[in-house]
């Protein structure tokens, strides 16, 4: 009884689910883990993943769309014995979850637009000192205020190039609630692996629409941890790379007396900020860590690609419309027309698109932008035509327009 | 015997990295050998301390300490401070950087983490200006002074730091002169081990710059004055106590009071609603 009173008080107050209820009676009786089936928003997907990847920090500030991932781990953290805290602005936000990384916890902030500008100085301070942490930006309509409650993905390039400096991060852009929760985990799993801020680039649609999904338990998924030193504290350089070009990490309070800075530094740790060469292996190996381990990271879903002619290049909500046109286009139209959904955003899989552009006759990029990751897509077109469908306003193609698209990119090909 | 000369501090210092970067006459030096000082009379391991600073010249502390050290970006040391008292609780956790990066760029983090009372101690090197990008005017500049960005003297009204702090919660308050290196130690021993939000100004002469701007004498004159001008008036009201820069000082302790500390209220809360003895962030629940 004691678990239904537990089990009810969990529910969103407008969404009164009976699987929910059977799962958590019947199913797992703490409330530490849910699994099994659920009918939940793509914010608490993601705000459940973080929690099975072993997040115990969320530090945040409120702002739409991303808002209830905020509200639920305020009230799931507590349960399995972490953290919540609401922070003053976005910048004291990843500030603190930098802090706590380096204190050996997982910890992760959400935010949109407005707030993950104002988180990019410390976006650098974590690629940087190469602090494992995970940002979530839900995306909105921008520049500015913009469309709070519309989506986009306008902060794409910003997610790449938005704080100063040569770097590299990884960005992850799910297209459904179970990627959400799916692809926090992962966002945590690469972030230990390779010491780097992930940013998961959802957008308002996936963020706030509901739909079924599994929840895992920890151990039905792959949890990674960062690599802890072999050396004793007096023979330990906490930058002093493995042939991963990853440094193994000490955390603060294990004894080995690190010292983190922002400045460049050399294998100690310790700054050397007007030597050229220190400068120059540091940021070299900052961006090859991700680079030359790109095929370890990136990801992407193909769909009819074999004998495809035209490729539409999407990611995030609007592979959901690309998915049912391409669909329409084969059956209804007989085109060979193919889907590529990208995963990983960031790094870019360029290597992949060039063997593709020997292949195809063009592509067709759908952006939720004006025009952002198709000029990625041209970077590594090999001259193949690349056609682009922008949506601005908030509003998601439709099948339909993506038809039309791809009737207009036939009749050129003809 | 040994012909090796050494420092009663040594020990808790990354002496292989000095000589450090601060001028001749800098008062900072003489705060970090307070503030290590106090960690020794205490006998804190180097193990149990973590030290954050910002950007600036004090900020540069962080690289010299023999402890686990963290020099943020501009302005950010208090909450990732407070990152790191989250995650452990059981580590002393100081932040200490200059005026500039902790009431201008960072002043909305300092009055919240006050406002909060986090148990952090925060330990601010006021020497009236920006030090490191070559003396321009701060929060703290007293009216009327001169620096390289108020070349006409200073229109604008200072901070009274130890008002600030208290008014926003602190509770612990106490300001000093790296003329009174004994009584700055002794104030962060009572920092360190007070439960909540330590604050302790120094103030310290930037002798290559705003001392020199401002006529206020070499090195051996600004410390004299700063030892003859300073009036200790314990526990007086915060709003009174003033600094006149060429007038007198009034340092002290000024608060010293109890409040629900915030990190121990988070853990609470893990207790009530999760049932959970958790005791850092760190350690894997079974």
């Amino acid at each position: 009884m004691n678990s239904i009173v537990k089990a009810v008080s969990f529910l969103p107050d407008h969404c009164f689910n009976l699987i929910w209820l059977w799962v958590i009676v019947l199913g797992e009786s703490s409330p530490k883990y849910l699994k099994g089936a659920f009918f939940m928003q793509g914010d608490e997907a993601c705000a459940e993943g973080a929690i099975v990847a072993g997040c115990r920090l969320f530090a945040g500030y409120p702002i739409t769309p991303s808002t209830e991932i905020a509200e639920r781990m305020a009230r799931r953290l507590p349960e399995v014995g972490g953290i919540f805290i609401q922070m003053e602005d976005e910048m004291a936000s990843i500030a603190l979850i930098i802090g706590a990384s380096y204190a050996g916890a997982k910890a992760m902030t959400a935010t949109s637009g407005p707030g993950f500008s104002l988180m990019q100085e410390n976006i650098g301070l974590a690629v940087m000192t190469e602090a494992p942490i995970v940002i979530v930006n839900v995306m909105r309509g921008g520049p500015s205020t913009g469309q709070p409650t519309r989506a986009s993905q306008g902060d794409v390039m910003q997610a790449r190039w938005g704080c100063h400096g040569d770097h590299e991060v990884i960005a992850l852009s799910p297209y459904s609630v179970q990627e959400m929760f799916d692809l926090t985990i992962e966002a945590f799993n690469l972030a230990e692996q390779f010491r780097v801020p992930v940013i998961l680039l959802s957008d308002e649609i996936i963020g706030h629409m509901r739909e079924r999904v599994i929840l895992k338990a920890p151990d039905e998924v792959k949890i990674v941890n960062r690599k802890k030193p072999r050396k004793p504290p007096k023979l330990y350089r906490p930058f002093e790379p493995d042939d991963d070009l990853v440094p193994p990490m000490a955390c603060i309070g294990e004894g080995y007396r690190i010292h983190v800075t922002g400045l460049t530094h050399g294998y100690d740790g310790l700054p050397k900020s007007i030597d050229p060469r220190t400068h120059e292996m540091l940021v070299k190996r900052l961006c090859d860590k991700i680079k030359l381990n790109i095929d370890k990271i990136v990801r992407m879903d193909e769909f009819f690609i074999d004998d495809a002619e035209v490729v539409l290049v999407t990611y995030g909500s609007p592979a959901r419309s690309a998915i049912r046109a391409v669909k329409i286009a084969r059956s209804d139209y007989g085109l060979k027309v193919g889907l590529v959904r990208l995963i990983t955003v960031w790094p870019f899989p360029g290597n992949y698109f060039k063997r593709l552009s020997l292949k195809v006759k063009s592509y067709i990029v759908l952006e939720m932008n004006y025009g952002q990751i198709v000029r990625e897509v041209e970077r590594f077109a090999l001259g193949k035509p690349v056609h682009f469908a922008p949506k601005l306003g908030g509003d998601i193609h439709t099948p339909d327009e993506i038809l039309r698209v791809i009737e207009e990119v036939y009749e050129n090909v003809k | 015997m040994s012909s090796k000369i050494s420092h009663p501090l040594d020990d808790l210092l990354r002496i292989e990295r000095l000589p450090h970067i601060w001028c001749p006459g800098c008062g900072i030096g003489i705060a970090l050998a307070s503030f290590l000082r106090a960690v020794k009379e205490l006998n804190i391991s180097m193990d149990k301390i973590a030290f954050v600073s910002g950007i600036g010249c004090s900020g540069r502390a962080a690289g010299y300490v023999h402890c686990d050290s963290f020099h943020t970006t501009h302005g950010r040391a208090i909450p990732l401070a407070m990152g790191i008292k989250v995650a452990r609780p059981d580590i002393h956790v100081v932040v200490f950087s200059g005026d500039g990066d902790l009431f201008a760029i960072g002043g909305n983090h300092f009055i919240h983490a006050a406002r909060r009372n986090v148990d952090l101690l925060v330990i601010c090197i006021n020497n009236f200006n920006y030090g490191m990008t070559g003396g321009q005017v701060g929060p703290t500049t007293p009216f009327g002074s001169l620096t390289t960005t108020s070349p006409y003297g200073n229109i604008e009204h200072p901070f009274n730091l130890v008002h600030l702090a208290a008014a926003a919660g602190a509770v612990y308050v106490a300001r000093w002169t790296v003329a009174h290196p004994i009584q700055l130690s002794q104030s962060i021993k009572k920092g360190l081990m007070k439960k909540g939000f330590a604050f302790i100004e120094v103030i310290a002469p930037c002798i290559t710059l705003y001392a020199r701007y401002n006529k206020l004498g070499s090195p051996p004159e600004v410390m004299d004055y700063l030892k003859r001008n300073s009036i200790v008036r314990n526990f007086i009201d915060p709003s009174k106590a003033e600094i006149n820069v060429k007038g007198r000082i009034i340092v002290g302790e000024f608060v010293d009071v109890e409040r629900p500390e915030f990190i121990t209220e988070l853990y609470r809360l893990i207790e009530i609603r999760g049932g959970l003895k958790v005791k850092n962030l760190v350690e894997p629940l079974e």
